[in-house]
Order: structure tokens, then C-alpha cells, then sequence
């Protein structure tokens, strides 16, 4: 009998978990150090400043427009290291799979995560698979780590945001919250939503190369533009001031979020990036932004103030104002 | 699905035009009631107080669904939770709000089977996946969503589905209107009526309001120049002493309303006295689901018991829903009363005034 699922023995150590990692795995991720198939990955590294960066990946629906799990995981921990300023190298994965998940699934899911590495140039050099019984997760989470490598002079942190910079967007905000929630409810809508689930890396090395000195890099996954910025207001002293009708929003996006009663900036993006850069610097990084693939509707949307320290303040398209707070916990929809 | 799009409603250049008339019309200390909760939410989004003259105090209203829901409504709710077999499913707002003694939050984390759902269709699928449970909608909100809960009952029956059910606390906004005006400290000079609502009632329901209390009234939509427009509306009607009821969201809103949403909702319910958090009892301002319809009645079918339901102490959400008072006036607020541990719902739903004035309104 053919095996297509996922069954529990596949996670018992044995010949199946074996048969698992040298048919399905190993072929996939075809690279020297993950072929010695020892504990742990071993490298030569030279005496730099390092990033290590962790993150697990439980999205549901494990499949949406514009991407996968797979292709989720490799980018998020990708774009983390990133914004450190580093350079991604490697990446581990942990594959945690509900019994019952069809090997068709999981072969897409690999192929998405190889893929993303190849696109991101990191490799993945070592990695785990459990399985567990049906309903104890939910088809399959992904936990990837990696390390990178971050050039000398480079000293990005959400500290260093100084009254005057120009904080700039590399695009849309709230596409993938919003297609993955509507994927998730079934919703169908005239105008397709896709995910924007891609690796930053490539722009930040653009951006290092226009000016070495950017102050603060974020990618404002969970919580949105919202919380990233609060979070840098908080850590750096400044407040910030942020221009309503600069903020790239497509419509269908802004047409859903109406529609469910979403504020776009607490949904999450995976594959855009804030960054805080000196006045006199802004042009030439936004330039560098837009001339990656992934970074075309960069603009700059506002400026950290030494005025109101620690908040994030929007002048509305209308001309007023009001703050822009981090959210306290899940964004429910709205009753009528 | 179909997105028609915003940014005409949100021109600046219109906006400071419409302010600067309402800045040279408004002459005198007027106090402007937004009976909306969605509305209140997109005056503070979009920072409309700021622009205002100092001549105009815009009060929020009693037009948000959760908090106005009653504390033994709560109650009942977290007590329908804990019945077994029993999956509840909910709107997302409530799930926040404290009862007496837990919310649905806390049970469901305590592992009570308790579903977020869109919209009532979701919650009849969930009935027809799982024919051993017995689902329960929670009803809550105005003449906005009383006609798809009530559809979803007729479709229930349609399908022959004996494990759907729906406890409902509806409340109806003309009737809240009247009872606002009824009540001696509250000085409303003019209503900006709500939008979706009105799409459902149409003009022609707040007809009886307006000719008992000749109150200025504006329907408007929900984009800032439609709020804008409605408060010039209202401010001139103020100014030459010549109220009116005035359909300013035409687009949306018409006089007959949505016929067929009306029929539908009388076809389901009836009208009844209801508690309202903070006004009270008010006559025929409620819907219950009528004697045809008791199979898919919650409060027929599970013997709910709730003890005493308290409400919070010191809370004053009563006074901020009927615009006595603002929520810097609680001593609660921004102290013992944040979103993270909300005392009171004003605090927690999306539409809240007390949530509005922390999200937006703390430079």
C-alpha cells in the first residue's frame, strides 16, 4: 500500500522517520552541511557580529494566495535576521506534523521553504520533524532559526530612532493579515487579495549600500505598522508623526478592512519593512528601496518628532489628528 | 463581491471648505448627539473634534451594540457557555466584555467551545457540522443586524435544523431616541442619526421622534465629509430655528428603508420592553423571537440561570451612553479602566466611547 499521510510512526525515530528525512527532506534541501546529518550544523564563521533570530509559523489556512507556510517561515526568519542589518547564512527548521497530513501537502510545503531559501540565498542546514496525533496541532507548524552576519559600521536597533528622520514604508500595508483572514472565513471577493510574504534581505543589502548608517529597521509582522511604530517611539524617546494619505494601502485592502471593521495598521505584512533614516540620507535609501523587486511603493510616510515622546500621532487625510495606540490584544471584527 | 471606493469622502480640500462654513455658521454653544458607535469611532479616527469650532461639544450616544447590552444579558450569555453540548457563536465584540463573574473570553479559554463568526450563515454551517451540538447565536445589536439574524432563523427552518439556536436582545434606536430625550439632565441640541441602521428603518422611522421633540436630526454616512456635512446640516437648522429630519447619506439611505429587511424582522420577532445598560427599561425597544419561532428560542430551550447580576462598581458607562458625562469624567478611566482589564463594555467593544477616547484621544 502507498503511503500518501503522515502517520505517527513517521515521527518515531525509526526506519519511517528515516525514510522521512532521506526521501522527502535531504533531496529538497541538498546542500553539504545538512547532508552530514549530525546533531547540529557545523561551519566555519569568521570573528564578526553575528544575528541569531527564532520564530514559529502555526498560520491557518497552511496554503493562501501569494504563498504557504512554508514559504512564510523561510521569509520571516529571513527578514527578521534582516532587520538586524544582517546578512541571513542559515536557517534550522522544525517541522511539528499532525498525523493525517497528506505528503503531497508536505512536499509543497518543503518545495515552498527551499524555494524562498534559494531566493533569500540562505541555507538550510539542519532541522527536526515530530509528529503527533491527530488534533494535537493543526496540520503542521514550522519553527525556523537562523543567524546572519552583520557588516561592520551597520548598527540598527529600535533605539535609534533621533527627531528628524524620515520614516519610510517599502509598500502596501495589511495585505497578508487581510488575505489570510479572508482565506480563512472563505470570503470571496471580485478583487484578489495575495499575501505579500517575500525576503528582505536582498533590499536591505540596497539600502546598506546606499548609506551605511540606516537608524532603525522594522518589519511590522504581528500588530502591524501600529505596533512597530509604537515600539520604536517607546524604545527610542521620540514621538512620531505619521501622514494619513502617504500610507500605501491597495483598495481592495482597504475595501475589506471597511467592510469587516479592521484598522489596516494592526494587520500584519510579511514582506515590508520600516526604516528610520537621517533626513539627509532619505531620498538616496527610498531610491535604493524602490530599485528592489519587493520595495517599488516605498515612500515616506512621516517623521520622528522630539515633541510627545513615546507616541505615535497621525494627521488624518482630513487635516485632523488623532494617536495611533498599540492594540491590546486580538482585533475583533465589529457587529454592525 | 464588489468594493466601491472611499477617497471622495475623504478629500481634504472639501473638508476644511465644510468646516469653514460650519465655523462661520455655528454661533452659538450647541451640544450634538453621534448616536453611533461606528460614527463616534470615525470622528475620533479621523480627528473631526479638533477641526470643530469650541461653539460645538459632540456627545456619543447610546449607539453601540455591546454596551448597551445589559449585565444579566452578559450573564446569561456566559451562563449559555457553560450548558453542555452547547457551542456558542458570536459576533467578535462581545466575547471581551466582563459579566458579573467571568466573560466569554475567560470561558473560553477555560475551554468552552465559543466561535468568532462573520455572519449567521457561518454559525448555521457550524450546526450542520456538528448535528450532536446545539448551536447558539448570541443576538446582539440594533435594526442592522436583527434582519440577517432573523433570516437565519427562517433558513434554520427551511432546513430542518433542530440544533440551531438564537438568543436574541435586539434593541431598536427610535425608540432609544425618545427615551434620551425623556431623560431631564441630558441637553441634546441635535442628532446625527445613524447610517446603517437607517439603511434597514429608512427616514420614515424616526418620523414619530421628530415630530413629538422637533429635534434637528441628520442621518449621515460614515466617511468624514459625510459626518462633516450632517454637522453643518444640523448646526444651520440650530442657528435659524428651523429643525428638521434631513437624509443627508442619500446614497445609502432612503424614506421606505429596506422593505424586505423590515419584513423579514417582523416576520421573526416582536417587539418587547427591554433593560437598556445605563437608560433603563425602555418601552417596546426590544425584539424576541415570536411563539412560531420558539424551537429556535435559546431562552425557551436552555433553562438559564443567572444569580444576581451586578454590575460594575463605579463604573459610569450609564451616563457616558446617554452623553451626561465624558469618560475623563470616570474616576475608572485610564486608572482601574483600561482595554487591557476593562471594567465596564465602553471600554472594551470597538464602538465604545470609552475605547474611542484611549485609542485616539490621549495626546
Amino acid at each position: 500500500m502507498k503511503i500518501d499521510k503522515i502517520l505517527l510512526d513517521h515521527g518515531s525515530g525509526g526506519k519511517m522517520s528515516h525514510q522521512l528525512i532521506t526521501d522527502m527532506v535531504l533531496p529538497i534541501f541538498d546542500n553539504p552541511i545538512l547532508a552530514v546529518l549530525h546533531d547540529g550544523a557545523i561551519f566555519d564563521i569568521a570573528k564578526q557580529r553575528m544575528a541569531f533570530s527564532t520564530d514559529t509559523y502555526v498560520v491557518d489556512p497552511i496554503f493562501f494566495p501569494g504563498g504557504s507556510i512554508g514559504k512564510l517561515a523561510v521569509n520571516g526568519t529571513v527578514n527578521d535576521l534582516a532587520m538586524c542589518g544582517a546578512t541571513p547564512l542559515y536557517l534550522s527548521a522544525g517541522l511539528i506534523i499532525e498525523e493525517g497530513l497528506s505528503l503531497t501537502d508536505l512536499g509543497k510545503i518543503l518545495q515552498d521553504m527551499a524555494l524562498a531559501a534559494e531566493k533569500a540565498n540562505v541555507k538550510v542546514v539542519t532541522g527536526d520533524t515530530k509528529v503527533v496525533p491527530k488534533g494535537a496541532v493543526d496540520k503542521i507548524f514550522v519553527n525556523t532559526s537562523g543567524i546572519g552576519l552583520i557588516p561592520r559600521q551597520v548598527d540598527i536597533s529600535s533605539h535609534r530612532a533621533r527627531p528628524g528622520d524620515k520614516v519610510i514604508i517599502s509598500g502596501s500595508i495589511a495585505d497578508h493579515g487581510m488575505t489570510v483572514l479572508t482565506q480563512r472565513e472563505g470570503m470571496i471577493f471580485d478583487s484578489p487579495v495575495i499575501s505579500d510574504t517575500a525576503p528582505l534581505n536582498h533590499m536591505v543589502t540596497k539600502m546598506l549600500a546606499a548609506h551605511k548608517d540606516i537608524h532603525v529597521l522594522r518589519d511590522p509582522t504581528r500588530g502591524g505598522v501600529g505596533a512597530a511604530l509604537n515600539e520604536i517611539a517607546g524604545k527610542s524617546g521620540v514621538g512620531i508623526k505619521i501622514y494619513e494619505e502617504k500610507v500605501p494601502l491597495k483598495k481592495e485592502i482597504a475595501g475589506i478592512c471597511e467592510l469587516l471593521g479592521f484598522d489596516p495598521f494592526y494587520v500584519a505584512n510579511e514582506g515590508k519593512l520600516i526604516a528610520f533614516v537621517a533626513p539627509d540620507y532619505a531620498e538616496k535609501v527610498l531610491a535604493a528601496i524602490r530599485a528592489d523587486e519587493f520595495g517599488q511603493d516605498a515612500c515616506i510616510i512621516g517623521e520622528a518628532i522630539a515633541d510627545n515622546p513615546g507616541k505615535v500621532i497621525m494627521q488624518t487625510s482630513i487635516g485632523g489628528s488623532r494617536i495611533v495606540d498599540m492594540l491590546t490584544g486580538e482585533q475583533l471584527p465589529r457587529i454592525c | 463581491m464588489a468594493i466601491k471606493h472611499l477617497e471622495e469622502y475623504r478629500d481634504p480640500q472639501i473638508a476644511q471648505k465644510i468646516i469653514k462654513r460650519i465655523k462661520a455658521a455655528s454661533l452659538k454653544q450647541i451640544r450634538l448627539m453621534e448616536v453611533c458607535g461606528t460614527h463616534t469611532m470615525s470622528i475620533f479616527k479621523s480627528g473631526i473634534r479638533q477641526l470643530l469650532p469650541e461653539t460645538i461639544s459632540l456627545l456619543s450616544g447610546p449607539g453601540c451594540p455591546v454596551c448597551v447590552t445589559a449585565q444579566n444579558e452578559i450573564d446569561a450569555f456566559i451562563a449559555l457557555s457553560r450548558v453542555e453540548d452547547v457551542i456558542i457563536t458570536t459576533f467578535g465584540d462581545l466575547i471581551k466584555v466582563p459579566g458579573t463573574d467571568s466573560s466569554l473570553q475567560t470561558e473560553r479559554a477555560g475551554g468552552r467551545d465559543i466561535r468568532i463568526v462573520y455572519s449567521t450563515f457561518d454559525a448555521l454551517e457550524i450546526a450542520k457540522k456538528n448535528p450532536k451540538k446545539n448551536v447558539v447565536f448570541l443576538g446582539v445589536g440594533f435594526e442592522t443586524t436583527a434582519p440577517t439574524i432573523a433570516a437565519s432563523i427562517l433558513a434554520a427552518k427551511e432546513m430542518n435544523l433542530g440544533n440551531y439556536f438564537v438568543i436574541s436582545t435586539h434593541k431598536l434606536v427610535p425608540p432609544a431616541l425618545v427615551a434620551l430625550m425623556a431623560t431631564r439632565e441630558v441637553n441634546i441640541d441635535g442628532f446625527l442619526l445613524p447610517g446603517h441602521v437607517s439603511v434597514v428603518i429608512g427616514t420614515k422611522a424616526y418620523q414619530p421622534f421628530f415630530k413629538q421633540y422637533q429635534s434637528p436630526c441628520a442621518i449621515a454616512g460614515f466617511e468624514p465629509l459625510d459626518i462633516l456635512q450632517a454637522i453643518l446640516i444640523l448646526v444651520e437648522q440650530i442657528e435659524t430655528g428651523a429643525p428638521q429630519l434631513t437624509n443627508s447619506y442619500r446614497r445609502a439611505v432612503t424614506f421606505e428603508g429596506n422593505v424586505k429587511a423590515q419584513k423579514i424582522m417582523q416576520d421573526v420577532f416582536e417587539t418587547v420592553d427591554v433593560k437598556w445598560r445605563g437608560i433603563g427599561t425602555i418601552p417596546e425597544s426590544g425584539l424576541k423571537i415570536r411563539k412560531e419561532f420558539a424551537a429556535f428560542d435559546a431562552q425557551k430551550e436552555f433553562a438559564i440561570i443567572v444569580s444576581e447580576s451586578k454590575e460594575p462598581k463605579g463604573c459610569v458607562c450609564g451616563e457616558i451612553l446617554t452623553g451626561i458625562k465624558n469618560p475623563t469624567e470616570c474616576p475608572l478611566y485610564q486608572k482601574a479602566c483600561t482595554p487591557m482589564n476593562p471594567v465596564g463594555p465602553c471600554m472594551v467593544s470597538s464602538e465604545g466611547t470609552c475605547a474611542a477616547y484611549y485609542r485616539y484621544y490621549s495626546i
